[in-house]
């Protein structure tokens, strides 16, 4: 059974996050929204969990974004299309559970764009009006708006210094629509944590209904370590087999801001040996 | 009986000062000189008894009696012979419980050190080059097998059905294949060339190694059957499901599980950071809760990452410990703290989310509950509080529910454990097997090794009479419709036709048996109407 994963393309979509196309047809064959990879680069490096941007079974590719936040995020960006993955493990977690009907609010900060897209086209094809905010702190940053607004039937834009569209935060604009009438049912964020804290507290307080996905370390990603194990609703879960995506308004985002810089003092002196900026 | 000098011969160990921050072996092992005088401890019993305490029937008195003699090679053949991973099995059974506990010269002496001398052979065959057969076997089978999970299930079951000529493709979710040989235990009581020697050994048989594939989530059980044509599957995916307390604080930093402790540092190499990338927290004063052979692991670990004192936290006594007698002394020599009879209730924390400390309760032994051991009772009053900057609760695991969960008709018991026949290893699925902890919930290699063992003898069996089965059930159904078809449509001009025609029906083998129990159907009518 042939488990390569080869690049076969990869995009600039700022100067830290990159597209990456993968040719990786076993990993694409079961692959469902909501789900991620594992993925390894070198043999002395770690595994880290990315998630699916995209797949297509017929292509036997899946897509994913990088940002380099730290060494391996850092190694994985320096591919080139041709070069393969050490491991490429997945799709893991639990598929998002989406709704028939309805008016969805999708939101992606930064690179949690490329989350949230997949979500997009499923929900169209069960026939979910789509609306999509998407954020960034500025212009330049603003990443995948034009595939995500191919699937969505409107399009929102946030920077937080107005360089585009709406001035201010994702929820700044989520509350303008919301007051406007905008009629939402359903929210799935995905971005940074403050971002879907922010985005917990003002669904919560205007009653929509909210899933986020959670990105905690994770090191097997098969259930079987318990690193990754976040607080829902005052339950323990674990976020690679249970998640990553979970109800908004149960997350204990306090906990999960806590355990998700854990090995802060290790992770900046692997970036300094390795020679990146933080 | 003979004079037999009644202690075990010694095996040479590092002294515990120095190898209590290094990763090397600690049991350095016999020499030549100390297996053969062991060996010679051994009566040679006419009815080896302790064989019986052996899960997969290592015939210890004959090894036994070729190290005596100083043919070694000749024992490692009679050992290799039952067991494929004795390198392993030497290093890491609780041989107090099973084929030792038989041993006659046992409790008046001690008894001979079997584990001590498989370990010998075992190491003795791998320096001198004899590695077993080497060479690839031909493949002369169809039937493909897939094993999931590369742990000792798993590589017990490929080693034998390739040794009978079978396709085996083992499956791995992780980066790196052993299962619980290659995550689970340190390398310093199981040194990972061991393993990779043993997993090259099966290369060499044409096992193939597929990692990176997660079964019920790259690809399910009946893909791999109905897609990629494999004909049976053995699930030896472990109990790789860490159990928590449910206790407050438990999720602060500092806490691990022993599954995810045990990985980082072994699997991921976290003791070697920064020169690999994966960190693990260096702790100062660690408590390590549980007192089975994961904890004694852990905390000998959480000593080698630095901790000036290492606890184990057990509810119960001494007496209940789960680990084996010589991990257990060994920790002990190395500064290991036991606090029995203490129960943590609660984690502390400190400002910025790290534990700081366990708030625990002492116990005293009540009556024994259901698993036979006597139940801890919290002694009102008793609660102190103990520092720790790092905590790893070793309290078992569950089965890993990925493949039940994904695996339509695969029956699993209250605990999550795949119900499979104790004999065969055989599940409700038509040819899926079952072994190891998934099936019995968190016990030993060697255990998980027996169950291979049988499940590799029942899949072969099965493969072998699957073909007569199936053309059964073909002649069956065809005899039916052939019944029916005559009883209902057919004219006896047909009838005659068709049975004159056909001759003799099912003599001939390479009649599709479909046929030829159709036209027994049909002669059965025409037998019944007589000659038309």
């Amino acid at each position: 059974m042939d488990t390569t994963a080869r690049i076969i393309d990869k995009r600039d979509l700022t100067d830290i996050t990159k597209l990456f196309v993968v040719h990786a047809p076993l990993v694409a064959r079961n692959a469902a929204p909501g789900e991620f990879v594992i993925v390894r680069v070198t043999e002395t490096g770690e595994r880290i969990p990315i998630s699916i941007t995209d797949f297509s079974r017929a292509e036997g590719t899946i897509t994913l974004v990088v940002q380099e936040v730290g060494r391996t995020s850092a190694l994985v960006c320096a591919l080139e299309v041709g070069d393969t993955f050490l491991d490429f493990a997945g799709p893991l977690g639990q598929e998002v559970l989406l709704p028939d009907e309805g008016h969805a609010v999708l939101i992606g900060g930064g690179f949690g764009t490329g989350a949230v897209f997949p979500l997009a086209r499923e929900l169209r094809s069960h026939g979910v009006r789509v609306s999509s905010i998407v954020g960034a702190r500025t212009r330049d940053l603003v990443i995948l708006a034009d595939l995500l607004g191919s699937e969505s039937d409107e399009l929102h834009v946030c920077t937080d210094d107005g360089s585009l569209g709406y001035r201010g935060f994702v929820t700044g604009r989520l509350e303008e629509l919301l007051d406007a009438g905008a009629g939402f049912t359903h929210c799935f964020a995905v971005g940074p944590m403050p971002m879907m804290r922010a985005v917990a507290r003002t669904t919560q307080r205007r009653g929509l209904p909210a899933m986020v996905s959670l990105d905690p370390l994770m090191v097997d990603g098969t259930g079987m370590c318990g690193g990754c194990r976040v607080s829902v609703g005052g339950k323990s879960f674990f976020a690679c087999v249970d998640g990553p995506f979970f109800d908004a308004h149960l997350v204990d985002f306090d906990e999960a801001d806590a355990r998700l810089v854990t090995y802060k003092e290790q992770e900046d002196l692997a970036c300094e040996m390795a020679g990146l900026g933080r | 009986m003979p004079i037999v000098y009644p202690h075990k011969t010694a095996m040479p160990c590092r002294d515990p000062e120095q190898r209590r921050r290094s990763w090397d072996e600690v049991a350095e092992g016999y020499t030549v000189e100390r297996a053969i005088a062991e060996a010679r401890r051994c009566l040679t019993c006419q009815d080896p008894v302790c064989e019986q305490g052996c899960p997969v029937n290592v015939p210890i008195r004959d090894f036994v009696r070729h190290v005596a003699l100083g043919d070694f090679a000749g024992a490692a053949q009679v050992i290799r012979r039952r067991n494929l991973l004795p390198a392993i099995c030497g290093r890491v059974c609780p041989v107090e419980h099973q084929c030792e506990a038989q041993c006659v010269l046992f409790p008046h002496q001690d008894p001979v050190g079997i584990g001590r001398l498989e370990r010998f052979v075992a190491d003795w065959e791998r320096s001198n080059g004899t590695g077993g057969e080497s060479a690839a076997q031909t493949l002369c089978r169809d039937e493909k097998i897939a094993i999931v999970g590369s742990g000792p299930a798993g590589l017990t079951v490929a080693s034998d059905l390739a040794q009978l000529g079978y396709p085996v493709t083992i499956f791995e979710a992780l980066h790196a294949f052993g299962g619980v040989l290659r995550y689970g235990i340190p390398q310093y009581r199981l040194p990972k060339e061991i393993v990779d020697a043993d997993i090259e050994h099966l290369k060499a048989l044409g096992v193939e190694f597929v990692r990176d594939v997660i079964i019920g989530k790259t690809v399910t059980i009946e893909q791999l059957m109905d897609e990629f044509d494999y004909s049976a599957v053995f699930v030896g995916t472990g109990a790789g499901s860490p159990i928590f307390m449910n206790i407050p604080g438990e999720n602060l930093k500092g806490i691990y599980s022993a599954n995810e402790f045990l990985t980082r540092v072994n699997l991921m190499h976290a003791y070697s950071f920064p020169e690999y990338d994966t960190p693990v927290r260096r702790p100062r004063r660690a408590a390590v809760i549980g007192a089975g052979d994961t904890a004694m692991d852990a905390v000998r670990c959480s000593i080698r990452l630095g901790a000036e004192e290492g606890h184990i936290v057990y509810r119960r006594s001494e007496q209940e410990k789960g680990a084996r007698a010589e991990d257990y002394e060994r920790a002990r020599d190395e500064g290991v703290i036991f606090d029995w009879l203490t129960l943590p209730v609660r984690f502390l924390g400190d400002e910025n989310g790290w534990v700081r400390g366990l708030e625990c309760i002492r116990t005293e032994l009540g009556e024994p509950d259901e698993s036979g051991r006597r139940r801890p009772v919290p002694i009102p009053g008793s609660e102190f509080t103990m520092e720790t900057d790092l905590v790893v609760i070793a309290l078992g695991t569950n089965p890993n529910p990925l493949v039940p969960k994904t695996t339509y008709g695969l029956e699993v018991d209250r605990h999550g454990c795949i119900v499979a026949d104790p004999q065969t290893g055989a599940t409700s699925r038509e040819g899926v097997y079952a072994g190891g902890d998934i099936v019995t919930g968190a016990a030993t290699v060697i255990l998980a090794m027996g169950a291979g063992r049988k499940a590799a003898t029942a899949i072969h069996e099965y493969l072998q009479h699957r073909p007569q089965k199936a053309q059964a059930e073909q002649y069956r159904r065809g005899r039916e419709e052939g019944f029916a078809w005559a009883c209902e449509f057919a004219t006896p001009e047909e009838l005659r036709n068709l049975v004159d025609n056909a001759g003799e029906p099912g003599r001939d083998e390479d009649v599709d048996p479909h046929w030829r129990g159709f036209l027994a159907g049909v002669a059965e009518v025409f037998d019944d109407a007589g000659p038309v």
